[in-house]
């Protein structure tokens, strides 16, 4: 690929913030524009995603854009991922020359920003509805017990993957969770949703980002260091988290960190940092396997041994993660955005000579997955 | 207070909740394939076959995972347990685990269970709980 991230910024403020959801994206893309340069006038592609399938023309008019390419792509958290390797794509063909990628949700303040429900008639609505499911940390979760049975582990794997992140959040200023804990701290918190305490479920923000797309010609002319889009991947996955093939494993990971590796021509043991969405504990382990980065089984093992931690050979989570960070409903922007500083070497929490990240996401409940194998220098 | 979801039935559906509320779990069966499949549909998932068939499933399985929820929703009072039920069948459900304390001790992954039916609103929803036969 010959394409590059150029510019990127998160909203002003995360957390709790006065702006609704539009206002968030919008905040964020000024932003991201600023950080390369660039106006809005540059711009000729615009990507959004949200419950409203017209965000991209709310964005592109809000910021005076002539978009000439938009993008609603809408399957849940990894959206903005399956953006940036559509978009990709476009400025490769000649679609378009310049591309927002823009995110902004109101998910604590709720402030022009909807509550999504399946309808009554859709087949969440008949099927996974009326049992009194309580969004994700009901859904997500269906496969953990069996998850940690069949490796061999329990809750306290759970715990270790939040107490490493939460060893992250602690050198990031803008996290929301930043106290240390401990294993038992983690195991002993209020239940949430059994095996799940509430230090192993996300945050819950309000937040906007935002990154700026382009050829890698047009990178070299502008300031900052640019990000290079090695290889991208999308995949769909079961239309319901009940319906999946195997509890354990989602086959959509599987196929789109199989498809970004394949364009990137890379593999796991090149990626020097990994994002990897947890909006929930267990989603990292699962992640951390059906990647590649460890084999079927391994991935508590691989957390408890410190090798995501600080100073571990695959730091993960970095900004602390959607556990501690920030977590607006839709993490995947977040998740990528920290993938960029890493590169960049501008990061809360910056690890040493970063030169590959990877940066994956889940959409909905393990409906779809999209990967992004990102670089600071071409190939 | 927001009222508990109630499922609103489609032409594809039909079927499967007029069958709960006559006290049957219905799959259906592909003539060409013989795979069974769930959630309803007029065709096979496994191989678009058309030529498909409504069979009464035995209402036993196992309990393939569960959680425990703590926070409730509209309608619910927690905490309460969320399951994915195996049928015998081969098809899974997302449904509640009744009739056992909502208490991780008390409740093993592959447990047999049996379906029973609980009216909600104008429709019957399956749920399981521990199999007694």
């Amino acid at each position: 690929m010959s394409v590059a991230i150029v510019g990127a910024a998160e909203s002003t403020e995360i957390g709790t913030v006065a702006l609704s959801s539009v206002g968030l994206a919008a905040d964020a893309a000024r932003r991201a524009l600023a950080d390369c340069g660039l106006t809005p006038a540059d711009v000729d592609g615009v990507a959004s995603s949200g419950l409203n399938p017209y965000l991209p023309t709310i964005v592109a008019h809000s910021l005076g854009i002539e978009a000439r390419w938009v993008d609603a792509t809408m399957v849940g958290g990894c959206s903005n991922l399956v953006h940036l390797g559509h978009a990709a794509a476009a400025i490769e063909r000649g679609d378009c020359d310049v591309v927002l990628i823009a995110h902004g949700e109101s998910g604590r303040s709720h402030l022009g920003a909807p509550n999504w429900r399946p309808a009554a008639d859709s087949w969440q609505g008949q099927f996974e509805l009326p049992y009194g499911t309580v969004g994700p940390m009901t859904l997500l979760t269906l496969g953990a017990l069996r998850f940690l049975r069949d490796r061999g582990l329990d809750a306290r794997a759970l715990a270790q993957l939040v107490v490493a992140q939460r060893d992250w959040a602690a050198r990031n200023p803008r996290a929301l969770r930043r106290d240390p804990v401990t294993v038992d701290d983690v195991l002993d918190a209020p239940v949430v949703a059994h095996p799940f305490t509430r230090p192993m479920c996300c945050v819950t923000t309000d937040a906007g980002g935002a990154v700026i797309v382009t050829s890698a010609a047009r990178a070299a002319d502008l300031p900052r260091p640019p990000v290079y889009v090695l290889g991208t991947g999308e995949a769909a996955g079961a239309a319901m988290a009940s319906q999946m093939p195997d509890l354990t494993s989602s086959d959509a990971f599987r196929r789109a960190g199989a498809a970004a590796f394949a364009v990137a021509g890379v593999g796991p043991d090149d990626i020097d940092h990994a994002m990897l969405y947890d909006a929930t504990a267990q989603l990292p382990l699962m992640a951390l396997e059906d990647l590649g980065f460890v084999p079927h089984g391994e991935s508590g093992a691989f957390v408890e041994a410190g090798n995501t931690a600080v100073g571990g050979a695959l730091p993960m989570n970095t900004n602390g993660g959607g556990l501690n960070y920030t977590h607006s409903g839709m993490y995947g922007i977040y998740a990528l955005l920290e993938s960029i500083r890493q590169l960049r070497g501008e990061a809360a929490a910056q690890v040493d000579d970063v030169s590959t990240s990877l940066a994956h996401a889940i959409g909905g409940m393990f409906q779809a997955a999209a990967t992004v194998v990102l670089a600071a220098e071409p190939r | 207070m927001p009222a508990r979801p109630v499922p609103v039935a489609t032409p594809e559906t039909a079927h499967y909740w007029e069958g709960t509320a006559h006290g049957e779990l219905r799959l259906q069966r592909c003539r060409s394939c013989a795979s069974t499949y769930f959630p309803p549909q007029p065709f096979c998932p496994s191989c678009s076959g058309g030529d498909v068939e409504i069979v009464r499933a035995s209402g036993r399985g196992t309990l393939h995972g569960y959680v425990i929820t703590h926070r409730a929703a509209p309608g619910f009072e927690a905490p309460y347990v969320i399951a994915v039920v195996e049928l015998d069948e081969g098809p899974r459900l997302l449904t509640n685990l009744v009739g056992v304390a909502p208490d991780p001790e008390a409740i093993a992954l592959d447990l047999p269970v049996e379906v029973l039916y609980e009216p909600v609103g104008e429709i019957v929803l399956p749920m399981f709980r521990p199999r007694t036969t």
